[in-house]
């Protein structure tokens, strides 16, 4: 008997479920390790080689290689593991959204500042506003 | 006897710290958020609580996939600030209220709430930015704090039925205990946002706003809400408003509401926050 997951046709959504959470293990606990000052430093200077150091998927490694954040998300990744990837690259979490809304961090801040990105329309896969 | 006299919920955006640590609340972004909190720094500079009951979560700080606690009480004597990778925040230590933190934990695992015990932890922006939005930048802060942490993160998190009817079981755990403190439950993080994907920057006024209403008077109909519909109707990162029905499953039935704010955005998030004392 399959779970009900009832959240799977909200768009442009990737819940980090039971599935998720197994298939990004590692990829996740590589991320925590970008806590630590001198594992940034080591990372950003050979990043294929620390990638290699973790039982990682190919596609989990290019994805973080690319900074794809949809792709890792896709992957099994979760926003507050890869969010250590930000500070990383010193960029900020507002930044972050914009990359994976595919807008400029200034059209992304005017949405925000406007109210945010409407629900209407962006509830269900396929839906129209 | 202690005294659950109030509860307090807001936002804890980690860019609302940033904001702080850095001197940026008069800048026109900002400012707005903070007018908001001028009430509760004065309010709460009033009540002077002993203990703050401080119901938030961690974002991949202390707990990695390694070990995911559903509900987690802090029993220890103090709590280190967390690096979360650009340094710990400027703030003092919190210092943590353990002869109150034993025995909620002891009550409301007898009523079958299967809570893991913290004594060692570090605390992140989950923790420290509602104690900033409240206290502002004290040397040390004023009040000792019980740590809650919930997981909202790692799919399912608990259920906003579950979640209030643990606060209905704290609040029966700090009525029995003998010392003589005054004691506020806080509920923290929402309302409405997103931080992934291609709808990220979802925001949802009018959810929020029926949230805070029902919040007051409803807080039975808040308890029924399913995840699915925070998730599509106030973003995947909305659900952490779970945790905002422990802090109203404490108080009374009846309250009555002191002070309430709204604000978008901070970052990526709707700002909420709102006071509710027991009649």
């Amino acid at each position: 008997m399959a779970l009900d997951k009832p959240y799977k046709d909200i768009p442009g959504t990737t819940i980090f479920d039971s599935d998720q959470a197994r298939l990004g293990y590692h990829v996740n606990q590589f991320c925590m390790t970008l806590m630590k000052p001198e594992n940034r430093e080591r990372f950003l200077e050979n990043e294929r080689a620390y990638l290699d150091e973790w039982p990682m998927s190919e596609a989990q490694k290019r994805a973080v290689l690319d900074r794809d954040y949809n792709a890792l998300l896709k992957l099994g990744a979760n926003v507050y593991y890869f969010g250590k990837l930000f500070f990383t690259d010193k960029i900020s979490f507002e930044k972050g959204a914009s990359l994976m809304a595919g807008m400029s961090q200034d059209d992304y801040r005017e949405m925000m500042v406007s109210g945010g990105r409407s629900p209407d329309g962006n509830r269900f896969i396929g839906e129209k506003s | 006897m202690a005294r659950l006299s109030a509860g307090v919920s807001m936002s804890h955006v980690p860019a609302i710290g940033a904001a702080v640590d850095l001197g940026k609340t008069d800048e026109p972004y900002w400012r707005p958020l903070f007018e908001g909190f001028e009430f509760s720094r004065a309010w709460i500079a009033g009540e002077k609580p002993d203990v703050i009951f401080l119901v938030y979560n961690d974002h991949a700080v202390t707990f990695g996939l390694e070990t995911i606690p559903t509900f987690a009480i802090g029993c220890g004597e103090r709590f280190e600030i967390a690096d979360e990778g650009w340094g710990p925040r400027p703030v003092p230590t919190v210092i943590g209220a353990p002869d109150l933190a034993w025995h909620v934990r002891q009550s409301v695992i007898q009523e079958d709430f299967d809570l893991t015990t913290l004594n060692e932890m570090k605390v992140d922006h989950g923790l420290t930015v509602p104690l900033t939005l409240m206290y502002g930048q004290p040397a040390e802060w004023p009040c000792r704090v019980i740590p809650f942490a919930v997981n909202v993160i790692v799919y399912p998190p608990p259920s906003g039925r579950r979640c209030f009817e643990l606060g209905k079981a704290i609040r029966r755990a700090i009525d029995s205990f003998d010392e003589d403190l005054n004691v506020q439950i806080w509920g923290t993080g929402g309302m409405s946002h997103q931080l992934q994907g291609p709808r990220a920057g979802l925001i949802n006024q009018e959810f929020d706003r029926n949230f805070l209403d029902a919040l007051v008077d409803d807080p039975e109909s808040l308890a029924a809400i399913p995840h699915v519909d925070y998730m599509r109707d106030a973003g995947s990162e909305g659900i952490e408003l779970v945790m905002w029905l422990i802090m109203r499953g404490a108080l009374n039935k009846k309250v009555k509401e002191l002070h309430r704010h709204y604000h978008v955005p901070a970052s990526n998030t709707a700002v909420g926050h709102i006071i509710l004392q027991n009649d």
